[in-house]
């Protein structure tokens, strides 16, 4: 007899399961991007029933609030979102299936066998012990990689607008 | 002034001219390159005359000894404790010598050929070579180290080199470079192997070590050296002997003189210089450098009078055929080295016995002087009379007169008439051949009888013979004179003027300098006199070859054409050179390129050239097969990532846990 | 609560790295293909978490790792997206058929 825990992760799990299969099999683009967004707020989800409420927001804020929204302007930039995308040639399609039973039969058997063995120990991952972390210097600590990701994200905003900008030699002039 | 103050400067003004007028190109510098060079070397020159005078006179004798001395040193490469190359000076008394003449006489064709070339195009690389074979020259003369003495010799080689190409738009002028460059430096190889055999069994490469252990008898090295031997001949005898080649090559020994007639076809002045008076005297003065060296290996003293006797009456009796007033002047010289070479080769070590040596280097100084004046005369004939043939000269003693005295007193200097510098400096010679050798005396002396002929032969053809000029003085010709003297009047600038008066001095006074008071091979100076009555046979047989001269070329008749004629064939040999070049050619063309460049050129075509085209193509296949992956398909590329990464995981998981455990 | 073993999460974050995969080998629309990177990178997350969780709960590194990949996984969205409309206005299209400037 399954607990209720036991019961809302293997709902979440068929939840996501089936929102990234959709996502990655429909037809129309913009049905697509939704489809990503329920898988990603499922994970979300997941985040929450493993009690990390931290991670459930920020996967929340940044994905679903971020990225996706962001993938739907572009797509609203680069497409008609109703038109019907064509789908992949047959022999293509059931060479990447294939490739993609292998590979998952392959990886859950080697999971299977080395059959991971949980300890018991309560885990706390409460928001103050993540910022001392963060910002520690000492060993444990992840300021080094943090600052880098800082500047990492700058690049990347400069990056972004260099690499979209109008060449405005005619338009402007 | 210590030398070290200032000796470094005579070879590096010089260094500084070439610099300075090779970097500025042909454009620039146009007007004052030869000024600039020209004051260089007149600093560089002084400061000889100065380093000299101190040498010889303030400092002077020790002992009764000159002293040697090393007033710069520099380690340079350093192969092992003991066995470095240095770039020294060594002063001792035939450097110093030889340091007063190769600046005197360059300084003295650098004024000249401020006229002469003047208008030339490459005005400003000609006198950047010019400066740069004297510092090679100066470095080579004042090495204090064998393999420095090496790495100077080939730098003249070298300006040599660039010299004779000089006109490099005439196919002659390069071939007779290239042919100078590769016999010189094929008889260079005989010299480094030489050296090096010299070094490895002395070792050390420093001359003054090199010849005190090898002088020696009694030192480890020299039984080394003498107990070694290839093909019954000792090491010594083989190193002497290759350095010999090496100095024969240099100096247009017989039978690697083949270049220095058809070195001829570079500027004059640079014929005056180096293929008269300086570089190909490297050899004597190589010989003259390590003669206590030499002297303990008697056979090798007896190859170098053979070829040095041999070459001087065959130069002689070339010279007495040819046509070109410059080839004669070669032929010329060649014999004159021969004559220093004899000089050298019966020379032994000790007191009356060195007379040879100081003889050889007297010639060596006296030479520099008339003969550098013959040429540099030839350079003003030529350049009136736009050709090098004698047929074309003829009855120029009204129109050059101050040309002609120059020339008449080089030909008597070469002669051997008293008072002029050839005399002493051949005097010695021949008592110093007669002491020790009947036979090369004789040689001796009728080469030089043979010379005084050649000599007056070339000077009356010239500056007499007025038969053959009355229509070409008048008709043609002048429109070319006019052109070819745009200045200073026929027989060209003061500056041309000028060095033509002072080596004209040097022809006549030079043999007054009491040579062996300076300049002997155990260092031991003493006087020296000849005997008046030995000199009347050379001198009377020069007269005499003069007389017979003047009346075969003075005036305008057919006794020379008949007897041409008279002799016939042995006219045509002699007049081809004794086909020695033509023996050469046979040689290479018939059985070294057939026999040993033909095969060695398949090789390297088919085979060594075959295996590196082999690679290439090899690779270019397999590129072309596999640029197919980089088919810019993103899909195509990812496949392959994630297949590698699980090949690799395979990997780990299956192989290395096998591993492990 | 521990009730759910850590295989069974192990098996959700598995098949959706593999739906990822199919995602990037049976589409032709770039941004299709940038969804499916989102997918792998979060089932990624999942282990990392899961990882954390279940075998290292007195520590934090599983977690870090992950909002470190969120915060690159933004960065790359956006450049990826700025690539694609780069692309998209050079070539009226942001099929990855019709781009393969990129070989030999």
């Amino acid at each position: 007899m399954m607990s209720a825990n036991a019961v809302i992760f293997y709902m979440l799990s068929v939840f996501v399961l089936s929102a990234g299969i959709l996502s990655v099999t429909s037809r129309k683009i913009f049905r697509s991007a939704i489809w990503l967004l329920f898988s990603l707020m499922g994970i979300a989800g997941l985040y929450f029933w493993m009690e990390l409420d931290f991670l459930a927001a920020v996967q929340i804020a940044v994905y679903v609030g971020g990225i996706v929204v962001l993938i739907i302007f572009s797509i609203f930039l680069t497409e008609q979102s109703g038109r019907e995308m064509q789908g992949p040639p047959l022999a293509r399609n059931i060479f990447s299936l294939l490739a993609v039973a292998f590979g998952f039969v392959l990886t859950w058997l080697l999971i299977y066998r080395y059959g991971f063995h949980a300890g018991g120990r309560k885990f706390d991952p409460g928001v103050g012990r993540i910022g001392s972390q963060m910002l520690a210097t000492d060993g444990q600590g992840y300021a080094l990689p943090f600052e880098l990701a800082s500047v990492l994200l700058l690049s990347a905003m400069i990056g972004c607008i260099v690499i979209a900008m109008k060449t405005t030699k005619k338009s402007d002039a | 002034m210590h030398y070290a103050d200032y000796i470094l400067l005579i070879p590096l003004l010089p260094l500084a001219a070439f610099l300075l007028l090779g970097l500025a190109g042909r454009n620039r510098l146009r007007k004052s390159a030869g000024l600039i060079a020209s004051v260089l070397m007149l600093v560089s020159c002084t400061l000889a005359l100065y380093a000299a005078w101190r040498y010889f006179f303030v400092d002077g004798l020790v002992d009764g000894v000159y002293r040697q001395i090393v007033p710069v040193r520099y380690n340079w490469l350093i192969f092992s404790p003991g066995l470095s190359v240095d770039m020294g000076i060594l002063l001792d008394p035939i450097s110093v010598m030889m340091l007063v003449v190769v600046t005197f006489v360059s300084l003295m064709v650098h004024i000249f050929s401020l006229g002469y070339m003047k208008g030339e195009e490459r005005f400003t690389t000609y006198y950047a070579f010019l400066s740069l074979f004297t510092f090679s020259m100066l470095g080579l003369v004042a090495a204090s180290n064998i393999l420095e003495t090496y790495i100077f010799w080939e730098l003249v080689g070298l300006s040599s080199y660039l010299l004779i190409g000089f006109y490099y738009d005439r196919p002659a002028a390069v071939s007779a470079a290239k042919k100078a460059f590769i016999v010189t430096r094929f008889a260079d190889l005989g010299f480094l192997i030489g050296i090096l055999i010299l070094a490895f069994q002395a070792g050390t490469l420093d001359f003054n070590t090199l010849i005190a252990r090898l002088t020696d008898a009694g030192s480890p090295q020299f039984a080394g050296i003498t107990a070694a031997s290839f093909l019954g001949i000792s090491l010594l005898g083989w190193a002497l002997g290759l350095v010999f080649i090496g100095g024969a090559g240099k100096s247009a020994m017989f039978p690697l003189h083949i270049w220095l007639p058809d070195a001829m076809e570079g500027p004059t002045p640079v014929s005056a210089l180096i293929h008269a008076a300086t570089m190909v005297v490297a050899g004597v003065y190589l010989v003259a450098r390590l003669f206590p060296v030499f002297s303990m290996d008697p056979p090798v003293l007896q190859i170098v009078t053979w070829v040095g006797a041999l070459s001087a009456a065959f130069a002689a009796i070339v010279a007495c055929t040819q046509t070109d007033i410059k080839k004669v002047l070669a032929f010329s010289t060649m014999s004159q080295i021969g004559y220093m070479m004899f000089a050298l080769g019966v020379a032994r070590q000790g007191g009356e016995a060195g007379l040879g040596y100081t003889a050889s280097l007297f010639h060596l100084f006296t030479h520099a002087f008339f003969k550098s004046l013959l040429f540099l005369c030839a350079g003003s004939i030529i350049h009136v009379v736009h050709s090098n043939e004698l047929k074309e000269m003829g009855g120029l003693r009204k129109r050059m007169p101050f040309t002609h005295i120059a020339f008449l007193i080089g030909c008597l200097a070469i002669a051997g008439i008293p008072p002029f510098s050839g005399f002493f400096s051949k005097e010695e010679i021949l008592l110093a051949a007669w002491r020790s050798n009947a036979l090369v005396y004789g040689i001796g002396l009728v080469v030089s009888a043979i010379t005084a002929f050649y000599m007056f032969r070339l000077y009356f053809s010239i500056f007499w013979h007025e038969s053959r000029i009355p229509d070409r003085n008048d008709g043609s010709h002048s429109a070319g004179e006019a052109l070819s003297s745009p200045e200073g009047g026929l027989e060209g600038s003061p500056g041309m003027k000028f060095s033509l008066v002072v080596l004209s001095a040097g022809a006549l006074l030079a043999g007054l300098v009491p040579f062996s008071r300076f300049i002997v091979p155990d260092e031991r100076p003493h006087d020296s006199h000849t005997p008046l009555s030995f000199s009347i046979l050379p001198v009377s047989l020069a007269l005499g070859a003069i007389l017979l001269a003047g009346w075969l070329y003075r005036r305008g008749n057919d006794r020379a054409e008949k007897l041409k004629i008279g002799l016939g064939r042995l006219y045509q040999v002699v007049y081809q050179k004794f086909y020695i070049d033509e023996a050469y050619i046979f040689i290479t063309k018939k059985i070294v390129f057939p026999l040993v460049g033909r095969p060695a050129a398949w090789v390297d075509k088919h085979i060594i050239d075959g295996l590196m085209n082999g690679l290439a193509l090899i690779v270019a296949k397999v590129a072309w097969l596999i640029r197919g992956i980089q088919s810019g398909r993103l899909q195509q590329y990812m496949l392959y990532f994630f297949a590698g990464a699980f090949g690799l995981v395979l990997l780990f998981v299956y192989y290395f846990n096998h591993l492990h455990t | 609560m521990n009730q759910v073993p850590l295989s069974h999460i192990l098996f959700v974050s598995t098949a959706l790295f593999f739906i990822g995969i199919y995602g990037l080998f049976s589409r032709r629309n770039l941004v299709c293909m940038l969804m499916a990177v989102e997918l792998i990178l979060n089932s990624v997350n999942i282990n990392f978490v899961a990882f954390n969780k279940y075998l290292y709960p007195d520590r934090l590194d599983g977690f870090f790792f992950v909002v470190f990949i969120i915060t690159i996984a933004a960065a790359e969205a956006a450049v990826a997206i700025a690539i694609i409309i780069n692309l998209y206005r050079n070539h009226r299209s942001i099929d990855v058929e019709d781009a393969t400037n990129m070989k030999f």
